[in-house]
């Protein structure tokens, strides 16, 4: 069974919201590097910087990680994932590092994201903005922005499409497997 | 993508997918020898054993950093401090090394065929590092990572190898890979030194150097084998010199943007004049850089596992 439970302007007025609230918590775009995760978290730090250059009229650096090689599960023999360039335009000490992702699930993606930041110097903070939460986490991780929480059972397939990555419009889908 | 071999043995009936997954992989990997921290953690637990029964600086070097750079252990057997000397055989030093639950081994060996033949008595993956002269396939994926940052693309590039063919394993693992990638090959050099049937694996041959360099986008010098010399391929190292090194008098009649490449060690003023080596054609240092991101994609693709999104 399939739903959408986020629609194109969900999702814009969501990535909206979370570019005020990065502006409010951090008080301005001075320090801040948005940093995408390999392959929708790219999209979304990209639109997140688009709308802090709107309302702040200043351009917000920008990176991209690939985890790949330091995920926990490639020694499980079970993946073998096309390793993309990861570019860190700029020294991260002392910065405010904001990861960005499309959906946070188990929290693994996002320990790994912190350990590859972490090889590259040492961040005043990093914080974490996704566009789905949708619980069931395996480490002691949380976000700092979320666009929405979506209460989910474990063996639930949740499909973020944004138009920069997939076919047709934006759209965020829930597929429930069939029992 | 993963790759469909489980050995890289050589280049030789290597797929194009399998060739372009490795240099893209390749690709990737150049950055982490940029970082203060060259190291990732992906092979952590995970042992390279290098088994090198011939000398070599820089081959033996690369694979041993791109094995620590991904955090594996990394172990150098060289011939002379092996247990070679006391006689063991190839097959029995092979399968005690597997008792000990390698996960990849490199092999470098004078015979050609040695790291095939221990595929057949170990489980783990093999690399070879070079064997006799019958392939080099490390290099070659190195020298076409080199060739396709500067010129874009692979496809329809021609390419003229010069020097000693008949030795050179780097030259056959470089003229499959080659042509596998839609490339153009010829090889130049003296008549001694190129095997007649060469032209049955469809490259041009030319005794002249001058006149094959004119329309060439690469020129590949291979190394005399000094070594190798003692069975009279050329009359002497002063006649080779004047008519196949590579001078910047002869490269006045290549192409402006032609590409110089050389697998090392340099004969300096032998095979190559030392301005042209040292001038602005010549990528010889790019190879050794990208050298070490093509290993540490072999390492990575051999021990990933297969292909399976994880959502």
């Amino acid at each position: 069974m399939k739903s959408v439970v986020l629609n194109a302007s969900d999702i814009s007025r969501a990535v909206n919201r979370i570019a005020h609230e990065i502006l409010e918590k951090n008080k301005g775009a001075g320090d801040l590097i948005l940093v995408g995760i390999r392959t929708r978290g790219v999209t979304l730090s990209r639109r997140l910087q688009e709308k802090i250059r709107e309302i702040e009229r200043t351009s917000v650096a920008h990176g991209i990680l690939d985890i790949t090689l330091y995920r926990d599960d490639l020694r499980t023999g079970k993946i073998s994932p096309q390793l993309k360039k990861t570019e860190i335009p700029l020294p991260i000490e002392g910065k405010t590092i904001v990861l960005c992702d499309d959906v946070l699930f188990t929290g693994r993606t996002i320990r790994a994201a912190i350990d590859a930041l972490m090889d590259f110097g040492r961040p005043a903070s990093v914080q974490l903005a996704v566009l789905i939460d949708r619980g069931h986490r395996e480490l002691p991780i949380r976000p700092d922005y979320v666009g929405k929480n979506i209460p989910t059972s474990k063996d639930m397939t949740i499909k973020v499409k944004l138009k920069e990555n997939d076919e047709g419009e934006d759209q965020v889908i829930a597929i429930e497997r069939e029992a | 993508m993963p790759l469909s071999v489980k050995h890289i043995l050589g280049t030789r009936g290597l797929s194009r997918e399998d060739i372009e997954t490795v240099l893209d992989t390749a690709d990737s990997f150049k950055e982490i020898s940029t970082r203060q921290i060259k190291k990732v953690p992906t092979l952590r637990g995970r042992t390279v054993v290098n088994l090198f029964f011939e000398p070599s600086t820089r081959t033996r070097t690369s694979f041993e950093i791109a094995g620590k750079r991904l955090s594996a252990d990394v172990i150098n057997i060289s011939g002379s401090t092996s247990s070679t000397v006391k006689g063991e055989n190839l097959i029995d030093s092979a399968r005690n090394l597997e008792a000990m639950n390698p996960d990849i081994i490199v092999v470098r060996h004078e015979s050609s065929g040695a790291p095939a033949l221990l595929t057949q008595f170990v489980d783990c993956p093999i690399i070879n590092a070079g064997d006799g002269a019958h392939e080099h396939p490390t290099q070659a994926f190195l020298d076409l990572l080199t060739i396709r940052e500067k010129k874009g693309t692979l496809a329809g590039l021609k390419v003229v190898i010069v020097g000693d063919i008949m030795h050179s394993r780097v030259c056959r693992s470089n003229i499959f890979a080659m042509q596998t990638m839609g490339m153009h090959v010829a090889v130049v050099g003296p008549p001694t030194m190129i095997p007649v049937q060469i032209s049955s694996l469809g490259v041009d041959v030319s005794y002249n150097l001058e006149e094959s360099i004119r329309d060439a986008d690469v020129i590949m010098m291979l190394r005399v084998q000094l070594e190798r010399q003692n069975k009279f391929h050329i009359s002497s190292l002063r006649e080779y010199s004047n008519l196949f090194c590579l001078t910047t008098e002869k490269l006045k009649k290549a192409r402006e943007d032609v590409l110089i490449i050389h697998p090392g060690p340099v004969n300096r003023g032998i095979e190559i004049a030392l301005d042209v080596m040292d001038g602005p054609h010549s990528l010889i240092l790019n190879q050794v850089t990208n050298g070490v991101a093509v290993r540490m994609a072999l390492m990575y693709l051999l021990l990933g596992g297969s292909d399976e999104d994880i959502n």
